[in-house]
Parts: C-alpha cells; structure tokens; sequence
C-alpha cells in the first residue's frame, strides 16, 4: 500500500468568490501581507502497488477534479513506516 | 402515449415537479431511480434540480458516474432529448454532456428569486415553441449558478447558436444573478437536442403555483421535437 496526495485548485483565470472572501477575513482579523488566498480541496488516497501513476492521474483528472474549472497534482507520499 | 423519464438521485428535490410539469404538457412522467440503468423505453429525459449525493465532491461530479446516467449519455449521444434543471444542468456539465462548470456564485450567497430569460435559441428540442427573443419569468434557486467556460468555448457557443437561455433585466432586481460569464443562464448541444439550464421551468407551469406558465414551452417543445408517438 502506498499514500497518495491529490491537490485541486481552482485555475487561476476562473473566479474564485471563496479565496476572496477568506482574503477580506485575514485582513479583518489583522493578518496583513497576505496577497491572495486560492481555495482547494485535499484527496488522502491510500492505494496498493497495482494502481499505476497514469491510473492516478486519470482519477485525479477525471473525478476528483473537473478540468474545465481546476488543476491538480498528484503526489506519491514517501511511507513513513 | 409520449413517455419522459424523470431521475431521482439521493438528494433531487424537484423530481416531482418535473413529473407534474411533463403530465401537464399531455405527456407521460415516467420515474427513473439512479442506481437502475434501464431507462424504461423513455422518448426524453428530464434530469431535476436539487443536491444530488449532498453536492460532495462538486455539484453534479458524483450524479455524473450514476449507473442510470451512463444509459442517459449512451442515449443522448444518439440524438434523445435531455434536459438538466439546476443540478441536472451542473450533472450534464460533469457527465460531458454540455460543455463548461457551474461554479459558487460570485456574491456567495444562496439565490432564490424569480428571474427573467430571454429565450435566444428557439430551434433545439426544448425551446421550439417560443417565439424568438421571448422573455420568460421562470424561479431561480442555486448556491452554483454560475456559468463558466474558456473563452474559445463561450465563442464556440455563441457562434453555434448555443445559448438557449440569458438573463435579462436591470440589477440588482434583475439582470445576471450570479456573475455566470455572458450572462449565460442555459446552454444547448450542437444539435440542440440536448439543453441545461439554472433556473426552474417546472416550477413555472400554473400561474396558482408559480409566477407564471412560462416554463411550459420547454415540455411542449419536446413534445413535437419527439413527434408523434402512439
């Protein structure tokens, strides 16, 4: 079994009212120098040896993110058994 | 009798207006469940609005990979009529059916009101029996109504025709809700067979249960786009 994180992010020429709307919140709460926030999502996957990294990517592209709106990455993690 | 297929998914709210909104046009409401691949020799389908499987993942993503969703794109990709309402448009954008996203609108609220469309395609299978620039007031209720996509696809659409639905009107009253891109309220496929839109037509068929009985036009259209049928 192997650990595999999945970063969606909204691409950067689609709007996103979220990450604004968290900006305007830190300098509310006296947060200064943070120039733009992004909101994601995170995707934990725990999968075993047979799935393939072109597998992942098309998981990643395919269902966990909607290419019209998001990029992703897709990161094997280093098992730290 | 013209048969139109109505699918539920865990969480569709509208399922049974669309239904009333198919009996009222003279046609027979047939219910498709989800998880059942047999589309039951429906002529059309309409996918309902509400929050399929809780919205997880994004709106529609989940509804998408739905065994009775994988009969619908085998049969539309050979020219049968679908039409998404709300979350059956954010399905039909997930299942590749329509081009572009619904995306959280851009005041981040919840908009519920009832909205002015100017009908600018009045030749697909939904929207024949408009008369060309018609303006229709139809309810509006979404969290992710807005419409995006690339600038060549938004060009793609306009140039093809495929902009069936725009909002109209002054704001904040009216005009675009959502800060949807062109002010793109629904979208057809290139044959026009295939249609998505925000707002609820089938909440607009009987002037004692909604604004008006605009959203009729959409049920009748496909009656003829069907033809007649025993």
């Amino acid at each position: 079994m192997a650990r595999v994180a999945v970063d969606v992010v909204i691409k950067p020429e689609i709007l996103d009212p979220q990450g604004k709307a968290i900006l305007a919140a830190l300098g509310r709460s006296g947060h200064a120098g943070i120039a733009a926030v992004r909101q994601g999502k995170h995707f934990d996957l725990e999968v075993d040896d047979s799935v393939t990294d072109a597998d992942l990517e098309e998981i990643a592209g395919t269902l966990l993110a909607n290419p019209v709106i998001e990029t992703w990455t897709v990161t094997r993690l280093v098992d730290a058994r | 009798m013209t048969r139109i297929g109505v699918i539920t998914f865990p969480g569709t709210l509208d399922d049974v207006d669309a239904a009333r909104a198919v009996t009222y046009s003279g046609a027979e409401a047939v219910a498709l469940w989800h998880a059942d691949a047999d589309l039951r020799d429906v002529d059309a389908v309409v996918v309902p609005g509400g929050f399929s499987y809780g919205d997880y993942l994004r709106a529609g993503a989940i509804a998408a990979q739905a065994p009775v969703m994988r009969s619908v794109i085998e049969r539309a990709r050979l020219g049968m009529p679908v039409l998404g309402i709300c979350n059956g448009f954010q399905i039909l954008c997930e299942a590749g059916l329509l081009p572009g996203a619904l995306i959280r609108n851009a005041s981040l609220r919840f908009i519920c009101r009832d909205q002015w469309l100017r009908v600018e395609n009045t030749s697909t299978a939904w929207s024949s029996r408009f008369e060309d620039g018609a303006e229709i007031l139809v309810p509006m209720k979404n969290a992710e109504g807005c419409f995006v996509a690339s600038d060549a696809v938004l060009d793609e659409l306009e140039g093809e025709g495929r902009v069936v639905f725009r909002y109209v009107g002054e704001p904040p009253a009216q005009g675009n809700p959502n800060g949807a891109l062109r002010d793109i309220a629904g979208i057809s496929s290139p044959d026009g067979r295939i249609v998505g839109l925000m707002p609820h037509p089938e909440h607009a068929i009987d002037p004692l249960t909604g604004p008006t009985d605009d959203g009729l036009g959409l049920f009748y259209s496909v009656l003829d786009a069907i033809g007649v049928s025993a």
